[in-house]
């Protein structure tokens, strides 16, 4: 019967044990030719929204601002495709952390968490032991190292160190981790924490490439490693059943150039029965239910105050813009006390004095 | 209309009506350059108490994150904005709301703050998370306090200059990402009425794109005996002749925005588009179609100016086609533009990387009224001003100001503030003049990209300009959103605030690769010197035989079979 149907679907629907989505994704890479990284997060992030991830559960940090860069011949706009054909900046985009405020020190404590009391809600990751969180970063890298913004390095020790930190103060269910960079491989070697799966696009020793220049944009687009997931990623809907093992099989060395690698020995599930949509969509937690619920009244009457209308108040006014009259007398506050003028030299003249009687005039001939 | 009835709905259910409001208008002012301005407001005025005890919970048409921000940190008024581009006062005249190139801030908190530093901190932080820019380099390095600029646009008499603080930051970059909150916090979002037009890949694409926020109390009627809370936001947008009009003098909304109206915001009370055909009575300079009878006229910025108005709230607006693409197609290209009395510029002097100097002009185009201006200076602490070298000249002659006020810098701490009031002769340029020296920052404190060079944010001109027409002080009217923003106390003069460019200049930058070399060589040097020397001292030394010939070698072995010594 249908309820059966619905009872087998709804414990399949369970089975990956989280119950929300985060994702962070960091471009690390500043300066226009760099362009094509900022096109990579921006067109993950498209991907991550379509399938439900709203904006409040992604912090997105671009090292840089393409869009609006004054060399960019089309202002407003990322191209991941020559020819213009896919805007993956659109026009909803939240940008989290951006210019200078990406910083290795900024990634760690968004990661661990230990942010200063002040930070907005937008800047947080606010996720909790049951939350499967997509890490995705591209930018330059090397072996055992990612570049942030041409004045700092992140070493894969640190990055391991984070997400043992992130696991023990169980702010993770199962972590997702991509890196697009040169040598990504070495990011994920050290890595010791329990559920997490990591794809890099090229082994240690190679370097990533690019995919394809635009000539009248005048950089490259995108990476070669991103452009084929997003491919991937497009054909993927919020109901799709494709799993990690596809996800495996993107960009082969024939497209890639480089070979991309996977560790997945520190997951607990089979790679087979991870849902792509179980870090790239959204869960959302549906109960049907065919009762009618009354709903009381929650609104509150206010007793308002009533108006005397013979009641002097006072007049406001606006204030004067330039009191000019108002200004010059204006004295500025003096927070520190000084003695008064000629003080100082009132009391010079005293010792001089003094100095002389005691000791006798004939010494201020040597003076004067 | 559903609107009135809605409302009467809502009053019947709760003994207190929401007694707020929602006014939107565009004003399309056509530029003697060929660029075409345009300058939108919403407004949202809202009689409610944010500082008292028991929160305000219920938010219509008022934004509630905006709402949360002036209760919970106590604030008077509120102005912020981010520019992208320079407003060039020379060929498009006054802009109706100025702002500065990057973000700017400056709040009036309310006299029962008691941390005013604390609590700005915290704003800016928060503030940063609405709208999504990088506020939170806003600190102490940035913040000054200015002593008689900046006094209240709204309610009241407070005037301790110790509640209100400025920030600027030059740097800060506007793309959609500042958008996308801002048109959050409109009551229709970007789904109907005038918001519908904010498109940022048009906006972006212009000379000049400004977006702001302000929240003041004003008066509610013309007693002003009580006060409502009044939130402004704009967006001026210059759109450039040759980059997006394609250099035809023909403009029309579908080619500013990309899209048409259709419908006013159904929340909106009034929802209007002015265009500016002051310059064009006859209709001899430029083309306006579709036509209207409407007209309004206004004194705006020292000038009458009459404007054809297109109300949105009406469906004959809109015509048989249910859409309104107003058309501006130019006949001439006569006709001069009215110079503006006052502007101002700003550049470095100066040579090398060690000393500089500032000058500011500020040009006095009356031809017989002089008028004061006060001129605030905000220079960070690595360019250590000498004020001994401050000089004010006016047509070559010394003019001293009638009030100044510097606060020196304290390096990392605070920065330079010095505020002049000074008085401007008709018909004549000020030339302001200060000499800095570069200071060394520490190796940490270079950001990512030190070439690129430092930013000085721009110096704030703020003058009561005489007018050549009667402003208009009475407040009873209804008058447009774009004539209210600046109060009025007298007639014969009109408040404005002018922003020179900001400034851009070369640090003694350090070669960062330089601690790796030093490592380098000092090891080496260290390694080979030290190893050498140590190898000399502790080593001992055998004198050892060269190889003996093959046939000594033999005669040797056959030496030591028969137990005699090697030769």
């Amino acid at each position: 019967c249908a309820l059966h149907v619905i009872c087998c679907n709804a414990g399949q629907f369970f089975s990956s044990g989280h119950t929300n989505n985060w994702a962070v994704l960091v471009c690390t890479s500043r300066f226009w030719f760099n362009y094509r990284h900022v096109a990579n997060t921006l067109s993950v992030y498209r991907s991550v929204k379509r399938l439900g991830i709203p904006d409040s559960h992604i912090v997105l940090m671009l090292a840089d601002d393409m869009a609006c860069n004054h060399r960019n011949p089309k202002p407003a706009t990322v191209f991941s495709h020559k020819n213009m054909e896919l805007n993956v900046y659109g026009d909803d985009v939240e940008v989290d952390y951006r210019g200078y405020e990406v910083t290795v020190e900024n990634f760690l404590r968004v990661l661990t968490g230990r942010l200063p009391p002040s930070t907005p809600r937008s800047k947080r990751l606010l996720s909790d032991d049951r939350s499967n969180i997509l890490i995705y970063l591209t930018g330059h890298g090397g072996n055992g190292f990612l570049k942030f913004q041409d004045s700092e390095e992140i070493s894969n020790v640190e990055l391991a160190d984070a997400f043992e930190q992130m696991w023990q103060k169980r702010r993770y269910n199962e972590l997702l981790f991509i890196i697009d960079t040169c040598q990504g491989a070495s990011m994920y070697e050290r890595f010791y924490s329990p559920n997490i799966m990591a794809l890099a696009s090229s082994q240690v020793g190679e370097d990533s490439l690019s995919h394809q220049p635009d000539l009248a944009i005048g950089v490259h687009l995108m990476d070669r490693y991103t452009f084929y997931m997003l491919e991937f990623l497009e054909d993927i809907h919020p109901a799709s059943k494709t799993n990690m093992n596809d996800l495996f099989k993107v960009c082969p060395k024939s497209q890639c150039v480089s070979t991309p690698g996977h560790r997945t020995d520190l997951f607990l599930r089979d790679p087979g029965s991870v849902l792509i949509t179980d870090f790239f969509g959204s869960v959302r937690k549906v109960e049907l239910t065919m009762d009618a619920i009354n709903l009381t009244d929650p609104i509150k009457q206010m007793e308002e105050n009533p108006v005397n209308g013979e009641e002097q108040k006072e007049v406001y006014s606006y204030a004067d813009q330039l009191p000019v009259s108002e200004i010059i007398h204006q004295k500025p506050k003096q927070k520190d006390w000084h003695p008064p003028d000629g003080f100082i030299l009132g009391l010079w003249t005293l010792i001089l004095l003094v100095f002389f009687k005691t000791y006798g005039i004939k010494h201020l001939k040597h003076i004067f | 209309m559903a609107e009135p009835k809605f409302r009467v709905c809502l009053c019947m259910f709760w003994a207190v009506c929401p007694k707020d409001d929602f006014q939107e208008e565009l004003v399309i002012r056509p530029l003697h350059s060929g660029d075409i301005y345009a300058s939108f407001q919403f407004r949202t005025l809202w009689d409610t108490d944010f500082m008292r005890e028991n929160k305000v919970s219920h938010y219509r048409l008022f934004p509630k994150s905006l709402g949360q921000v002036i209760s919970k940190f106590s604030v008077r008024e509120l102005h912020i904005s981010f520019t992208q581009g320079y407003w060039r006062t020379m060929q498009w005249g006054q802009p109706f709301i100025p702002s500065p190139p990057g973000a700017e801030l400056w709040v009036w908190f309310q006299d029962s703050v008691t941390d005013v530093d604390a609590t700005w901190k915290e704003l800016t932080n928060v503030l940063s998370g609405i709208f999504c820019a990088s506020l939170n380099f806003i600190d102490s390095t940035n913040t000054v306090q200015p002593s008689a600029s900046f006094k209240p646009l709204g309610i009241g008499n407070v005037t301790d200059h110790s509640f209100l603080r400025y920030a600027t930051l030059p740097r800060e970059i506007v793309c959609t990402e500042n958008l996308t909150p801002w048109k959050k916090l409109l009551p229709c979002g970007s789904k109907a009425g005038l918001a519908v037009l904010l498109k940022s890949e048009k906006l972006f694409h212009s000379s000049f794109h400004s977006q702001a926020v302000h929240i003041r109390s004003v008066c509610q009627d013309w007693q002003c005996k009580t006060t409502s809370w009044e939130l402004r936001q704009t967006v001026n947008s210059v759109f450039d002749l040759h980059n997006s009009g394609q250099a035809k003098r023909e403009w029309s909304l579908f080619k500013m925005f990309s899209r048409t109206l259709t419908e006013a915001c159904p929340l909106a009370s009034s929802s209007k588009l002015y265009i500016d055909i002051t310059d064009n009575p006859q209709g001899e300079q430029f083309e306006l179609s579709p036509a209207t009878s409407l007209l309004s006229q206004a004194v705006v910025l020292g000038d009458r100016r009459t404007f054809s108005v297109y109300d949105l709230t009406q469906e004959t607006t809109f015509g048989s086609v249910r859409s309104l693409n107003l058309l501006i197609r130019w006949k001439s290209n006569e006709g001069e533009m009215l110079r503006p009395l006052l502007h101002a510029e700003r550049y470095v002097a100066g040579y090398g990387l060690q000393t500089g100097e500032i000058h500011t002009l500020m040009y006095n185009n009356h031809p017989y009224r002089s008028f004061p201006v006060l001129l605030l200076d905000s220079v960070p602490w690595y360019l250590r001003l000498y004020i001994h070298t401050l000089s004010v000249t006016s047509k070559g002659k010394d003019n001293k100001p009638s009030y100044i006020h510097y606060e020196p810098s304290k390096d990392r701490v605070k920065p330079h503030l010095l505020e002049m009031l000074i008085q401007l002769p008709p018909n004549s340029v000020t030339e302001v003049t200060v000499q800095f020296e570069r200071a060394l920052l520490k190796w940490t404190e270079y950001p990512p990209d030190p070439n690129h060079g430092f930013y000085v944010g721009s110096s704030v001109i703020s003058s009561l300009v005489p007018s050549t027409v009667a402003m208009d002080t009475n407040s009873t009217r209804e008058r447009p959103l774009f004539s209210s923003f600046f109060p009025c106390k007298e007639e014969s003069s009109y408040f404005v605030r002018i922003y020179t460019e900001p400034l851009l200049v070369n640090l003694p930058t350090p070669d960062f690769s330089m601690p790796y070399n030093v490592i380098c060589l000092t090891c080496t040097v260290v390694a080979v010197g030290y190893g050498s020397l140590y190898n000399l001292l502790t080593r001992s030394f055998q004198i050892e035989e060269p190889n003996p010939g093959l046939a000594k070698r033999i005669a040797n072995v056959i030496r030591k079979m028969r137990g005699v010594p090697p030769l």
